[in-house]
């Protein structure tokens, strides 16, 4: 009997992995994503369902208060995050995996050391790993969440000594392991290893600022699956060990395509502390010198530029999604088909906070798949655009990433708005983006610049445009 | 080493190159669902903490494994439901278009 339960739950586990690498292959594409999603929803209800029906567990009132407490804080978290607080929710969530995955590995740490058995070499490093993993990405993702939640501020926080004093405390965490190894059953070395994992992960997000936290988030995803295959070997689970490889890989992929985008290396993203204002001070201006003149006009005007133009194409950016102004921009671009204008949207693939970011946004404003251009479709029609409207986008469109080699941001590839015949940019202030950089595009002859929340902007447009 | 970390290893190996292929070709639209939906399944770890937690003995091993069922939970139902969320839009997009 037992020996029947035990290779049904083995296949179950067998059917669930099944269904998660089918389900992130659907995920891949447009047409199956959502069927995608779904069928890994299905082997996690498989997965769990099997374990339920493991001999060690008994414990069912208790569990199923865990289950629905969890499942209902899932539920309400889901339906309350507004779409342009992805960013941030996902980090949140994978910090509650990680923190799981540590939990797991650090319970198992009691129960062993209290069998009073001397503990495997194997399982005391598993442990250890899933304690390290699992409390980098708890404490790392709970930074980048406050970060990205405007909680706290968002650029680069360095202080002196710092790499040294990482050093130094990593260098102290392998002698806590070497000692727990030795001496597998002390608590109060076991507690301290914990204690540095997690001040460690905050000390891995602390340098990191601005553009690049989503970079963070994405590789913390790809952590928090490896804590899961740590708490895997832990507990000698298959299930665990494929799911958390295959989040693991998928995190990675993730991260590398993010770095290209923006034409950077991982580690350069990690320790070079990008964006501070040490950094950047100088730099900034370099590109600027000359003209300054700001040319701005306002709504009647702008309206008039866009509604007799033959094409526009629009440049959305984290401006329109904090703004919530994604709607607008779509009634905008309604009342500008009305009057025979070709309107097409230029997606660059970091605009906003992460990689399809501003997909969703314009996606939840119903606005039609075929108008959306990745970068390289859109930038050869800049030539014959009449009119480029950057709404809310700083860094992707700045010049300065083409020519200006000593700005941080030579060398990412940019949307070439500035090749429009004109190009108009709404944005709230002159502040700098995300990277500290300052946009030369703003100074440009044909630049004209509307100053405002993209939301309030983009709706007098709508209202000035309907009047023509 | 015991057999059951050596299998544990090459079903790591493999599935991390599984991961890879699977991934690799993914049009950038889809990216933040991807992530949103790989991180609804790092909430694997709720096996585990089924496993710590389904012990009859209540002790601090359990407790934590219980609180784990708890965080796991919340990444899994908001992780898919999300992801959901999210990719219901491009469906919507998808039939006008």
């Amino acid at each position: 009997m037992n020996e029947i339960l035990h290779s049904s739950i083995e296949l179950s586990y067998l059917v669930a992995s099944a269904l998660f690498i089918i389900g992130l292959k659907k995920l891949g594409s447009p047409a199956t994503a959502r069927q995608g999603n779904a069928w890994a929803a299905v082997g996690m209800l498989v997965a769990v369902v099997a374990t339920l029906l493991h001999q060690g567990v008994l414990n069912y009132s208790m569990i199923a208060v865990g289950l629905a407490i969890g499942s209902v804080i899932g539920v309400v978290m889901a339906q309350q995050v507004e779409m342009t607080a992805m960013p941030q929710m996902v980090g949140l969530l994978n910090g509650f995996g990680g923190a799981a995955s540590a939990l797991v590995a650090g319970a198992e740490f009691w129960r062993v050391s209290h069998l009073g058995e001397p503990i495997p070499l194997s399982e005391t490093i598993t442990i250890i790993l899933g304690v390290l993993i699992g409390g980098i990405t708890l404490t790392g993702s709970l930074l980048a969440f406050v970060k990205l939640q405007g909680l706290i501020s968002g650029s680069p926080i360095t202080f002196p000594f710092q790499q040294p004093f990482n050093l130094t405390l990593l260098a102290t965490f392998l002698i806590g392991s070497a000692w727990i190894i030795s001496e597998p059953t002390n608590q109060p070395v076991f507690l301290s290893l914990v204690g540095i994992s997690l001040v460690l992960g905050v000390l891995f997000v602390l340098p990191i600022g601005g553009a690049d936290t989503p970079v963070v988030i994405s590789l913390l995803n790809s952590f928090s699956g490896l804590a899961a295959s740590a708490a895997g070997f832990v507990l000698n689970n298959n299930m665990l060990i494929i799911a958390g490889a295959l989040v693991g890989s998928s995190g990675i992929i993730l991260t590398e395509i993010m770095c290209k985008a923006m034409n950077r290396s991982l580690t350069n993203v990690l320790f070079s502390a990008f964006g501070s204002s040490k950094t950047t001070s100088g730099d900034g201006k370099a590109g600027a010198i000359g003209d300054r003149t700001l040319h701005t006009i306002d709504t009647e005007e702008g309206a008039m530029m866009l509604g007799y133009a033959k094409s526009v194409v629009i440049v959305p950016g984290y401006g329109m999604a904090v703004a919530q102004a994604q709607h607008a921009v779509r009634e905008l671009a309604d009342q500008l088909e009305r009057l025979g204008v070709e309107v097409k949207y230029a997606i660059h693939p970091v605009a906003g906070r992460m990689p399809g970011h501003m997909n969703v946004l314009l996606a939840e404003a119903n606005v039609p798949y075929p108008q959306l251009y990745d970068m390289d479709d859109i930038n050869p029609e800049f030539d014959r655009t009449d009119v480029a409207l950057v709404i809310g986008a700083n860094d992707v469109v700045n010049p300065a990433a083409r020519h200006n080699t000593s700005s941080p941001i030579y060398g990412m590839p940019i949307l070439e708005v500035d090749k429009a015949h004109h190009t108009i940019v709404i944005k709230r202030g002159m502040n700098a983006g995300f990277s500290g950089v300052e946009n030369e595009l703003f100074y440009h002859d044909k630049t004209l610049m509307m100053f405002g929340s993209a939301k309030e902007v983009v709706t007098q447009l709508v209202s000035a445009v309907k009047e023509l | 080493m015991t057999d059951a970390l050596l299998t544990g290893i090459v079903v790591f190996v493999l599935a991390t190159f599984i991961g890879f292929e699977v991934i690799n070709k993914i049009p950038p639209t889809l990216h933040t669902p991807l992530m949103s939906g790989s991180n609804a399944v790092s909430g694997i770890a709720v096996v585990g903490a089924l496993l710590v937690a389904g012990d009859n003995h209540t002790n601090v091993a359990t407790f934590l494994g219980l609180v784990a069922v708890v965080l796991a939970m919340i990444n899994v139902v908001g992780g898919f439901l999300v992801t959901d969320r999210m990719l219901q839009m491009f469906k919507k997009k998808e039939v006008k278009a």
